[in-house]
């Protein structure tokens, strides 16, 4: 899902350094977030906000539609089945190095309950204009602008590049999906796919990949699909082959997870792949002009204002 | 993390998971008198890499004398980058047929999977090419676990005859064992069907998950280190990411993703990155250790400093790096690239204490350091 305004948001782990940095500045963007949870400090305040001893407690006291995670890696498992629990519609998980049999049975649970989950190891979820959840930096104006640009990618710090670069060419972002950098995440690249092109306010999309697993030759079946253009760029073309390239699911194993790969799955679906992450905001630019004078009735205005 | 055999072994015996008698031994003499307590035997190479029967790595010896001499050849050989220092001394078995199996994670399910087939000896692919019905997949619902029911729906119609419940049972235990010690990988290939109708493991190989080191420790002392260079070994103590590759245009970024796009545009315009090396996470405080890490690579003869600061603060990196390139002095040009969190502070630093006027793109940097670097 998008995250916006409206959406309360809850912080497990709200009183740790990263946790009080995030949420001072989640709150600055407008993120509406409406307590913390620490179990030795549940009754207590942090940052004028009620401090819980779990999600399920919080949930009695004050509703909330998502939660984000700012707890380690093996305390990561525990802390989403409490979210889980309470209800939570969207869990954001941050941690990276989380035990991949915790994430595959937290994700487990969270699809009996109806839960979403974005990450683990993601750099969170953006809106410019309205709020953002996790550690992207939501609140730069140079890198985050309101428009109508979906942003997908495994990356924060590629994430961050590509924002940048719209936005200096003029082009806005509805929002941006982290969808994290580990082998097995939530919210898979091409989930988010489906979320922009389900979403009214976006009328393309970016997908930042990277090397590894086949999220991106999954993504490009369902791009395939869509009406709105898709550009890409996959990061790691020049990484070597059987080296973890510091994500946990950036690695080309033999034939497995190549670049030429993903770049065939997805130009094969008709989506530009770009050499280089400068080339999308132009790549863009040309496929919304081709788009609207392809179907006039329905374009809309596209930059920034 | 990955084990060599004689560990995968000794860890599947003690989850119920019968294997072959056998002994480890680093000299011929040690060979020589397994062979002569076991009788015939196997002598195998201990190596991560695969493939060691094909580079004659494993023998076969019918006496004592036969296992030294086999011994004496195959310890000292290089597999890979892997040089022989142990041997496993196996008893024969009598084989009736090859199985496989194998519990490991599966991203497609995103959850467990079991898989089985009734041609061991060979790569699961392969089989499945050969004959896709000597294949069985069953995705586990990790929450309900995998139980004796599941192993027999999984292997129905099989033909199997009486080994089948054995079967489910070794499969059932296979999977708990998987569980228990956070394996990303579980595999026995060949899985022997003996002609007295048990089940032995005859090869073992396990895959830790890293991110579950610090919950299995004792099984973790035990895993075989991963082939470093000096420079990465120096990289892995300081806490960071780093990997050396044969370029030379030195490489600082932020975040997996940048640094890997950062290598690739080095390549794009022409260029030879010389490491990967990324700072992302909480080790942005380590921009100072991570510089001096790239610049100790003599081969370097130009530096892309390339940050885009999120979670990770570009003036916080940018103070570590100011300050390693005051003390060390480097002859050798750098690019900056610096946006994102801390963009203003980390400019007025780079321009103010190094002189250096930061680029406005990545793009600019990059074609910079590898135009300086011919």
């Amino acid at each position: 899902m998008i995250v916006r305004r409206i959406h309360r948001v809850l912080v497990q782990g709200i009183t740790g350094r990263q946790g009080t940095f995030w949420t001072e500045k989640m709150i600055e963007c407008g993120t509406r977030v409406v307590g913390g949870v620490n179990p030795k400090k549940a009754g207590e305040t942090h940052l004028g906000l009620p401090v819980f001893a779990s999600a399920v407690e919080a949930a009695k006291a004050v509703g909330f539609d998502v939660v984000v995670q700012f707890v380690p890696p093996l305390g990561a498992r525990a802390a989403a089945l409490d979210a889980i629990d309470a209800g939570a519609r969207l869990l954001v998980m941050l941690t990276e190095h989380i035990p991949v049999q915790d994430v595959m049975y937290f994700l487990a649970a969270a699809r009996n309950s109806g839960t979403a989950v974005v990450g683990p190891n993601t750099a969170g979820l953006v809106t410019p204009g309205e709020c953002f959840v996790g550690i992207m930096p939501g609140f730069n104006r140079n890198v985050f602008r309101p428009g109508r640009v979906g942003v997908i990618s495994r990356s924060g710090s590629l994430g961050t590049l590509v924002c940048l670069d719209l936005t200096r060419a003029g082009l806005g972002q509805s929002a941006f999906i982290g969808v994290g950098g580990d082998a097995i995440v939530g919210t898979t690249s091409r989930d988010a796919l489906e979320i922009f092109a389900r979403d009214p306010g976006t009328d393309a999309v970016v997908l930042v990949g990277e090397i590894g697993g086949a999220a991106e030759e999954t993504a490009a079946e369902y791009a395939a699909t869509m009406t709105k253009p898709v550009v890409a760029f996959i990061a790691g073309r020049a990484a070597p082959v059987g080296k973890r390239m510091g994500h946990a699911g950036a690695i080309v194993l033999g034939a497995r997870g190549t670049y030429d790969s993903k770049r065939h799955a997805l130009e094969q679906a008709g989506v530009e792949v770009l050499d280089l992450p400068s080339g999308l905001a132009p790549a863009l630019t040309k496929a919304l002009a081709r788009a609207a004078r392809a179907n006039p009735q329905s374009a809309r205005q596209s930059k920034s204002g | 993390m990955n084990f060599e055999e004689h560990v995968a072994k000794a860890e599947f015996a003690a989850a119920g998971i019968p294997v072959p008698e056998g002994r480890v031994v680093t000299t011929p003499a040690e060979a020589e008198a397994a062979a002569r307590a076991l009788g015939p035997v196997a002598v195998k190479a201990q190596a991560p890499a695969g493939k060691r029967g094909k580079a004659g790595a494993i023998a076969l010896a019918e006496s004592p004398a036969e296992a030294a001499a086999a011994a004496r050849r195959i310890l000292g050989m290089t597999l890979g980058a892997h040089r022989i220092k142990r041997l496993l001394v196996e008893k024969r078995i009598a084989i009736a047929r090859e199985l496989y199996a194998a519990v490991l994670n599966d991203p497609a399910s995103q959850g467990p999977l079991v898989l089985f087939s009734t041609l061991g000896g060979m790569d699961i692919e392969e089989a499945a090419a050969r004959d896709p019905q000597s294949v069985r997949r069953h995705p586990v619902d990790i929450l309900a676990g995998f139980a004796a029911k599941d192993a027999e729906t999984m292997l129905g119609g099989l033909d199997l005859g009486p080994a089948q419940a054995l079967l489910a049972d070794l499969l059932v235990r296979l999977y708990a064992f998987y569980r228990a010690r956070d394996a990303e990988l579980v595999e026995i290939n060949p899985l022997a069907l003996t002609r007295s109708g048990t089940l032995v493991a005859l090869d073992g190989k396990l895959a830790l998950d890293d991110g579950a080191l610090a919950r299995q420790e004792s099984l973790a002392k035990q895993g075989l280190a991963e082939p470093l260079t000096g420079l990465e070994a120096r990289g892995r103590a300081a806490g960071l990411r780093f990997i050396e590759l044969d370029g030379d245009i030195g490489i600082l970024a932020n975040g997996a993703g940048l640094t890997m796009t950062t290598m690739d545009a080095v390549r794009h315009y022409g260029g030879r990155p010389a490491n990967f090396l990324e700072i992302g996470g909480d080790a942005y405080t380590r921009a100072k250790p991570a510089l001096e890490l790239v610049l100790a690579n003599p081969n370097v003869r130009s530096l892309v400093v390339n940050f885009c600061g999120a979670f990770a603060r570009t003036d916080v990196m940018a103070e570590g790096v100011v300050t390693a390139w005051e003390e060390l002095r480097p002859k050798i040009p750098v690019f900056f690239s610096i946006h994102g969190t801390g963009e203003e502070e980390a400019v007025r630093l780079v321009k103010g204490r190094l002189g250096v006027e930061p680029f406005d793109s990545m793009d600019d940097a990059v074609e910079g350091a590898v135009r300086a670097a011919r």
